[in-house]
């Protein structure tokens, strides 16, 4: 049986202004989120990854930032026609954020106690008392040891693995029921960054949260993903399940990033790289984005934009002239 | 070599350190610092003396004894007389009540509206900001002294009594000085809003009240602390200023400023210093410890700060 769908991005575009032109940094998105499912969003820096996770939870600058359209459904509302109360009291409580930076996402005055209590107090009825049993269960569950010593200290007497494991917990406080995750563990080391998967997966397993995780590194996305979106300059060019995606990818562009990605147990002199530059996102043309660094590039690619299509009539989409025209035909 | 790991972990484990409490943190650093020290010991000393030393001198403020007047210090007066014959040890204790008052009460007052406009202003910008920052500008271009000066007569044209004339004061003084606090503080909050634990706030639903006054604010102490303290010595040496041009506190009031006023005069200058070298002392030991205070508590209060 399909779980329930806890979010959806109904054709979402985010668009910033800038003085040189109007920037589509989201241009048309449409993706679900289930409940308990891991959804990865993957591509490269610049393709909208986190302006779509910050549209999801209003965090855009307006201006010059502005949601030019679409829908983005939590639990069957449209959050962006919620007042700024409501959101206020969806934003720590349905649906948290885990930053990319924890060195600089903890207020550096505060204590971690004090950060890790404010958001159960403003949530939640428990008072004073029990929220700080909450807080240290958390930094418990997060797997720090001497939570009671933790509480009292400032963020700089922490490391960034312990820091990023606050966060999850000032995340967690609430219960929520999406976890967004904007690559979680860039700024850390390789060691940490694997504890720090662990300890989402368990939590995901646990309480059963939706995490939307947000990265360019595939091996993450292997690790942690049901299934995965690919994005690339604002729009999504491939989704399905994490095993189609790695067994059968479709999108020349897909393809591309797995071969570039290191294989345990094959020699190669170098690793494979997509040709060509991620194209200027100012005024983009009505055309396959990718069209020009593509192998594959026919002439209705740089004409036309293909558009997100069931592949085999699965759950797995690609967006892609390739496979139209095999629709077409067929 | 993982029985040694082992070990040395229970160690650890059985021995959790106590973590210091914040209070005790900030003086274990504030001791650290000596000069901070001095200063505090110096002020603790001269209030001291201003506010219980009145209590023990043998003689009164309005006691005018003609024939005592212009006496070197000795074994009665400490300090000397002035013209009047009053005893200047004890006109210069009263006095400090009254300048010590003012400095810190018209600091509070700085600091109150100076910090909140500022967060305010620094906080919300588009408008609020434009009308906060105008009201700034406009009270940075008035020149305060001549404002005073006009307060004070107002302030003499009124009647009021020498007593109150000093609330009024600390009041108009601090009304006048928020401008450059409010602009420090606006300039920190616009660069730390951008910061990305500002954005987790938002990303946690708090609501702006607790964002300015519990993120925000705490973040810019030390420059507030800086300016506070800057503030209460800019304080006293505007009251005596303004004692001093004979608007702000009035004889038979004694003020260290109207102290040195009433020195103001060759002979005295030369021939009686112990008419206003002690008002004078006083004046400078208590703004320069002030200082050295305000110093100290900045690294202290600091929680950056490693040490």
């Amino acid at each position: 049986m399909m779980a329930k769908d806890l979010v959806e991005f109904r054709n979402l575009q985010t668009h910033f202004h800038t003085s040189a032109g109007i920037v589509k940094a989201v241009d048309d998105v449409s993706f679900k989120i289930r409940e308990g499912e891991t959804l990865c969003v993957v591509g490269e820096s610049g393709c909208g990854k986190s302006v779509t996770a910050m549209s999801l939870m209003q965090l855009i600058e307006t201006p010059p930032g502005k949601i030019a359209g679409g829908e983005i459904l939590f639990e069957g509302k449209d959050l962006l026609k919620m007042s700024k109360r409501e959101m206020s009291s969806i934003r720590g409580n349905e649906i948290s954020m885990i930053f990319q930076e924890p060195m600089s996402s903890l207020n550096p005055v505060l204590t971690i106690g004090q950060q890790i209590v404010e958001p159960i107090l403003l949530h939640s009825l428990l008072d004073r008392k029990a929220a700080k049993k909450r807080a240290i269960e958390l930094i418990n569950l997060v797997g720090i040891p001497r939570a009671e010593s933790i509480f009292d200290s400032y963020p700089h007497e922490l490391s960034g693995g312990m820091r990023q494991r606050i966060m999850i917990a000032i995340a967690l406080s609430c219960d929520p029921k999406l976890l967004i995750a904007d690559e979680p563990t860039t700024a850390l080391d390789v060691t940490i960054q694997a504890q720090i998967l662990d300890l989402m997966r368990d939590i995901k397993k646990k309480l059963n949260t939706s995490i939307m995780l947000i990265t360019h590194d595939l091996g993450v996305v292997a690790e942690m993903a049901d299934y995965v979106v690919v994005m690339y300059a604002g729009k999504v060019i491939e989704e399905g399940p994490v095993h189609e995606i790695f067994k059968n990818p479709q999108h020349p562009y897909t393809q591309g990033l797995l071969k570039a990605r290191p294989v345990m147990g094959q020699r190669q002199e170098r690793l494979y790289s997509i040709p060509g530059q991620v194209p200027n996102p100012i005024e983009l043309g009505v055309n396959c984005h990718f069209h020009d660094r593509c192998a594959s590039c026919m002439d209705v690619c740089t004409v036309k934009q293909p558009s997100l299509q069931a592949y085999n009539d699965s759950e797995h989409k690609v967006s892609c002239w390739l496979y139209e025209e095999e629709r077409e035909a067929q | 070599m993982s029985a040694e790991v082992a070990s040395v972990n229970k160690k650890a484990m059985t021995k959790p350190p106590a973590p210091d409490s914040m209070l005790k943190i900030t003086l274990r650093r504030f001791t650290k610092n000596r000069l901070a020290v001095v200063g505090f010991i110096i002020i603790i000393f001269m209030f001291i003396l201003c506010f219980i030393g009145p209590y023990l001198s043998p003689y009164n403020l309005y006691d005018v004894t003609v024939k005592d007047k212009n006496l070197s210090p000795s074994m009665e007066h400490w300090l000397g007389t002035d013209k009047l014959g009053r005893d200047i040890l004890l006109r210069v204790m009263l006095a400090g009540r009254i300048s010590l008052l003012v400095g810190l009460v018209a600091t509070v007052i700085t600091v109150v509206i100076g910090s909140t406009l500022g967060a305010l202003a620094g906080f919300y910008r588009k408008w609020v900001d434009v009308i906060i920052m105008r009201i700034c500008d406009i009270f940075m271009a008035l020149p305060s002294l001549p404002i005073l000066i006009i307060l004070g007569a107002v302030l003499s044209d009124l009647k009021v009594p020498s007593d109150y004339r000093i609330y009024y004061l600390m009041v108009i003084i601090g009304v006048l000085s928020w401008t450059g606090l409010a602009r420090l503080v606006r300039g920190q909050i616009l660069t730390l809003r951008e910061q990305e634990f500002m954005q987790a706030t938002e990303a946690l639903g708090l609501k702006d009240r607790r964002k300015i006054f519990r993120h925000l604010l705490p973040n810019t102490i030390p420059i507030i602390i800086v300016s506070a303290t800057l503030s209460v010595a800019s304080a006293i040496l505007f009251e005596s200023a303004m004692s001093f041009l004979g608007i702000g506190v009035v004889p038979p009031t004694p003020s260290w400023g109207n102290m040195i006023s009433a020195a103001n005069n060759l002979v005295d200058f030369n021939k009686r210093p112990w008419l206003w070298i002690p008002p004078g002392m006083s004046i400078l030991l208590t703004t320069v410890s002030i200082n050295f205070i305000g110093d100290g508590l900045r690294d202290a209060l600091d929680p950056k700060m490693k040490r």
